[in-house]
């Protein structure tokens, strides 16, 4: 059957799958050069051609790490500066909307009373959170880690709600009738179950939490992406923004996949 | 008194009626099923005795107390077995078993885990997830989480209904065998004493109530079902099948039921 099935329809040259999908892809960022190619020669004269920003891209990239004083500092450096603080904020989120998510999912008025609070602060700008922050911890550091926190954990809390919520009630009629202790429902039930929905809020999270870094940096200033990209505007240096917005979108896509995995992981599992 | 009382018992949902005024009394030790047409209540009345559910009307007793909720001294096997899809089999029953004998130590909860996967069969199968097996073997993991938390009733909801033929009557054996307390285990029959367990099935298959009970209670067509007549089995045991078909206190009994589900209690013409 098999022989009969796929091969006789590619009969002459048979081309392996990551190849084309690698082919694509390359076609797919052509395209993106090229519009950006002929726009930046249009309409937006300003902005840096493709040309131009992957020459500092490739320059940034063969030395990240360079250390030269609090305003000159490698890619790679204040990326990592960033990722540290999206990790540090998105896993204080994390820590908070794990426990309460399971809390809320598990009761239903608790949900009605908490829904609305939850649908009002969601959409609330990393921008305006941002002084929110400052007031309370008076330190622009502690404000860009609350920011990222308070924006990234909407989405964990929401589906680890949604995931406790629907735990099918075979699963807690057993529980009940085998007497579980409060423990055991919540390790051998509730998690399991649960799991492939919080790690599909952490990868929404996450998404989200990298996206405010930058804007939380551009306002806390000091070091981090985000600051790098303002402070090149600021000298004038559009080529080195450009050449930022290509590895915050590399590193983020790197992320998403990171987290993309786990999420497939549990739900084969 | 009789050890599982239910008197007149009422369920309603909104405005509908399921059951009215449902009375039987079960006696220590029975097999007895519940037999009816699909839809006529009796899972509802087995989910009423499992406590998963209350009666609108009405008190089920358990040696003379009423229920309070769910508890293991009624094992369950849920119609669709109801196992942990993330636990492998063995997992499945230990932790139905170290919930249920809190006061036992480790090493007497793994024995426990372990000659009950035996009697079912399953010791070798022990590290699958219930997604790698067959429906037989579920119904037999499901069988053998309900049998070692040593309840009181077992209850036990179509339990072989999605099973294939064979498989099905391998697995009545086992029940009786294990119903039968045909233990040689000194250390299980310590646990679970030597009276035998009552069972309690929900079923529509005639030759399957049979086969296992000692009763047989036909309730009649919903809305507002009820428990019609509850038919006598006295065929001795322990029961041989082929024996048993060509007997005819079986075929007296097969047309007696028969008769109550197709014309006392037919179903109403829709």
């Amino acid at each position: 059957m098999e022989r009969l099935g796929r091969k006789s329809f590619s009969r002459g040259l048979v081309v392996p799958k990551p190849l084309l999908a690698g082919f694509n892809a390359l076609i797919g960022f052509f395209i993106l050069l090229l519009v950006w190619y002929v726009l930046s020669h249009t309409i937006a004269p300003k902005v840096p051609d493709p040309a131009k920003t992957l020459g500092i891209f490739w320059q940034l990239l063969i030395d990240p790490f360079y250390d030269n004083g609090p305003n000159d500092k490698g890619i790679g450096l204040q990326l990592w500066l960033s990722l540290e603080r999206v990790f540090v904020g998105f896993g204080l989120g994390a820590l908070i909307a794990v426990p309460l998510g399971i809390v809320i999912g598990a009761s239903e008025g608790l949900r009605a009373m908490l829904n609305p609070v939850i649908q009002m602060l969601r959409p609330v700008s990393p921008l305006a959170w941002f002084p929110v922050g400052l007031a309370a911890f008076q330190a622009s550091e502690q404000a860009a880690i609350f920011v990222i926190a308070i924006c990234s954990l909407w989405p964990t809390l929401i589906n680890t709600a949604l995931g406790v919520g629907s735990i099918p009630q075979d699963y807690r009629n057993v529980a009940r009738v085998y007497a579980f202790s409060p423990w055991t429902y919540l390790t051998r039930v509730v998690l399991p179950h649960s799991l492939l929905y919080v790690f599909t809020g952490f990868r929404l999270g996450m998404g989200i939490a990298w996206m405010v870094i930058v804007a939380a940096e551009m306002l806390a200033g000091g070091t981090g992406v985000g600051f790098f990209v303002w402070d090149s505007y600021n000298s004038g240096q559009l080529e080195y923004v450009m050449a930022s917005i290509l590895f915050i979108g590399l590193v983020g896509w790197a992320l998403d996949a990171l987290l993309g995995q786990l999420v497939r992981r549990f739900s084969h599992g | 008194m009789a050890f599982l009382n239910i008197s007149s018992v009422y369920k309603r949902f909104g405005g509908y009626t399921a059951l009215e005024n449902v009375n039987l009394n079960v006696r220590q030790g029975e097999v007895i099923a519940l037999i009816g047409h699909s839809g006529c209540g009796k899972s509802t009345l087995l989910s009423m005795i499992a406590g998963l559910s209350q009666p609108t009307q009405g008190e089920i007793l358990l040696e003379g107390r009423p229920l309070k909720g769910p508890g293991p001294e009624r094992g369950v096997v849920f119609q669709n077995y109801s196992l942990l899809p993330w636990l492998s089999v063995y997992q499945n029953v230990k932790v139905a078993v170290a919930s249920v004998h809190r006061e036992r130590t480790d090493g007497e909860k793994a024995r426990i885990t372990e000659k009950f996967l035996q009697i079912v069969g399953l010791w070798e199968h022990r590290h699958k997830k219930p997604g790698e097996i067959s429906g037989g073997m579920k119904q037999r993991t499901a069988l053998a989480r309900a049998l070692a938390t040593n309840p009181k009733v077992l209850l036990l909801d179509e339990p072989f209904g999605a099973l294939d033929a064979l498989t099905r009557a391998t697995l009545q054996d086992e029940l009786l065998k294990v119903w039968d307390s045909t233990l040689e285990d000194g250390f299980l029959r310590a646990i679970w004493g030597s009276e035998r367990k009552t069972i309690l099935l929900v079923t529509h298959d005639i030759e399957e109530a049979i086969y296992l009970c000692d009763r047989i209670a036909v309730m009649s067509n919903g809305p507002a079902a009820t428990i019609g007549k509850v038919v006598e089995v006295p065929l001795p045991r322990p029961r041989d099948r082929r024996e048993m078909l060509e007997s005819r206190a079986y075929v007296e009994i097969k047309e007696e039921l028969l008769h109550l589900l197709t014309v006392v209690y037919a179903r109403k013409a829709a």
